[in-house]
């Protein structure tokens, strides 16, 4: 069943660029593609547990700031070493100039 | 006492759990702080620099590998072996180290093909080397976790000295390409490199291996030295300038100190070196944010230096350190270089035992 929760306003973040979103002592990262969609994954890095909201927003992929490890953010698809696994994504949708993810 | 120390620094051996439980493996490293705008131009990726720079790389290193040919035969060759040779036996590293980094170029593809190309130039497996580096990042100069310390308590001072002419890391390239090509990796190895990606590894040992095999056919061919000088041998005549570079990223300092304000050196270089190491002497800038491409870590160093220690001038005063500091090791393997940070800089972790630098026995601290 699905748990909506405001994650923040669209324009909390910058186009092509992600900011950091807690709920629930978990973490989350939220992005904006040039495109203005909003998209989220999970806040760590699958290989060694890093923030990604200080990683760099390129061309639909977020890269990790600690080793550089690759992922698509809209898919979660790990690119290469060094990740491997790949980032779990959560659905995402805008009412009214709020940005809300599934974190069920 | 030195054998006991140097064992400490396997992968395979207890220091490696001993620094996962005291928390030295995988820590929170200090990080300066810089705005994320600022931070975001300086992360920003162009295929220009790397291109440019990339093209006056090979073309140096044909032009003087062709007039080597030239004057083959002659006395006048040396020179231009002298200069080929260090380029590719020395300056291949930095090239691997930003490709494999994959922050050198924009494209993707031009990045992994320059790693491919340095690594096999360097003698480095590409994907061994691409998890060892990663783990090297992640756990610098901590005991039992780093694969790559290159100046130990006590130092091996013959191999230091040896590796100035690659004696030490060709025969060991050559080792463990015969062992990759066999299906195996050595225990540190395995520690670090998953099993999904080793495939890779013997993969590409036994097309290294062939390299190397046609190469050697070839010199036997033409009964001339001509083709290893061109191909392999700078790793060993070429390498003295990778080394004079190399050490001085930590050699001599604190290990297990989860802050690369104090294990790691930036040196002042001209602009001729920083051209050859792809300004790799930002050392201390690279590790705390290794996502700047190397074109950049100068802007980033205007943004952090205040937060540092204070920078050698030369690679000159950085080797009046590093010298001195090894050889007291020699004796006494608790010494390290304690940099002091400049007033005002960010506060570094509370020194303990554990982490002041010393590199302690971490069952005793820990029991203490």
């Amino acid at each position: 069943m699905a748990e909506w929760v405001a994650a923040c306003a669209i324009d909390d973040i910058d186009p092509e660029d992600v900011i950091p979103f807690g709920h629930a002592g978990r973490a989350y990262a939220i992005y904006r593609s040039p495109d203005d969609t909003y998209h989220a994954t999970d806040g760590h890095c699958t290989h060694e547990q890093t923030l990604l909201c200080d990683g760099l927003v390129e061309n639909g992929v977020i890269e990790c700031p600690k080793h550089n490890g690759r992922f698509d953010y809209t898919s979660g698809k790990a690119l290469g070493a060094p990740v491997l696994v790949d980032l779990r994504t959560y659905p995402v949708r805008v009412i009214d100039g709020t940005v809300y993810i599934d974190v069920a | 006492m030195g054998k006991e120390r140097l064992q400490r620094y396997s992968l395979a051996g207890p220091e490696n759990r001993a620094a996962m439980e005291a928390g030295l493996a995988g820590a929170d490293w200090f990080r300066s702080d810089v705005p994320r705008k600022r931070m975001k131009e300086l992360m920003r990726r162009s295929d220009y620099p790397a291109i440019r720079d990339t093209v006056i790389w090979l073309g140096l290193i044909l032009l003087f590998g062709g007039l080597a040919i030239a004057f083959w035969g002659t006395w006048w060759a040396l020179p231009f072996f002298l200069v080929y040779g260090t380029l590719y036996g020395s300056t291949s590293d930095s090239r691997w180290h930003e490709t494999g980094h994959g922050t050198a170029f924009k494209t993707r593809w031009l990045d992994e093909g320059l790693y491919q190309l340095a690594s096999f130039m360097i003698m480095r497996d590409p994907t061994v080397w691409r998890w060892s580096h990663a783990r090297h990042h992640t756990d610098t100069l901590v005991l039992g976790r780093d694969p790559e310390i290159a100046a130990m308590r006590p130092a091996r001072l013959a191999r230091l000295i040896a590796n100035f002419a690659g004696l030490v890391d060709v025969p060991t390239a050559f080792r463990l390409m015969f062992r990759h090509a066999a299906g195996r990796l050595t225990p540190d190895e395995a520690d670090f490199v998953p099993e999904p990606e080793r495939h890779k590894v013997y993969r590409a040992a036994r097309i290294d291996l062939a390299s190397y095999a046609v190469t050697i056919a070839l010199a036997i061919g033409l009964r001339s030295w001509l083709p290893v000088l061109l191909i392999g041998g700078p790793r060993l005549y070429g390498a003295w300038l990778l080394n004079i570079y190399a050490l001085t990223q930590h050699a001599g300092l604190g290990e297990n100190v989860l802050d690369h304000r104090l294990n790691t050196r930036t040196v002042k270089m001209c602009a001729v070196n920083r051209f050859l190491y792809w300004n790799m002497n930002y050392h201390v800038e690279h590790h705390m944010f290794p996502l700047v491409p190397y074109y950049r870590l100068a802007a980033l160093h205007e943004e952090i230096k205040h937060d540092c220690a204070p920078v050698y001038r030369s690679i000159w005063a950085a080797y009046r350190e590093i010298v001195p500091a090894i050889l007291r090791q020699l004796r006494d393997e608790e010494y390290y270089v304690r940099r002091e940070l400049l007033p005002g800089a960010a506060p570094l972790h509370v020194p303990a035992p554990l982490n002041d630098g010393r590199g302690l026995p971490l069952t005793a601290v820990t029991a203490a």
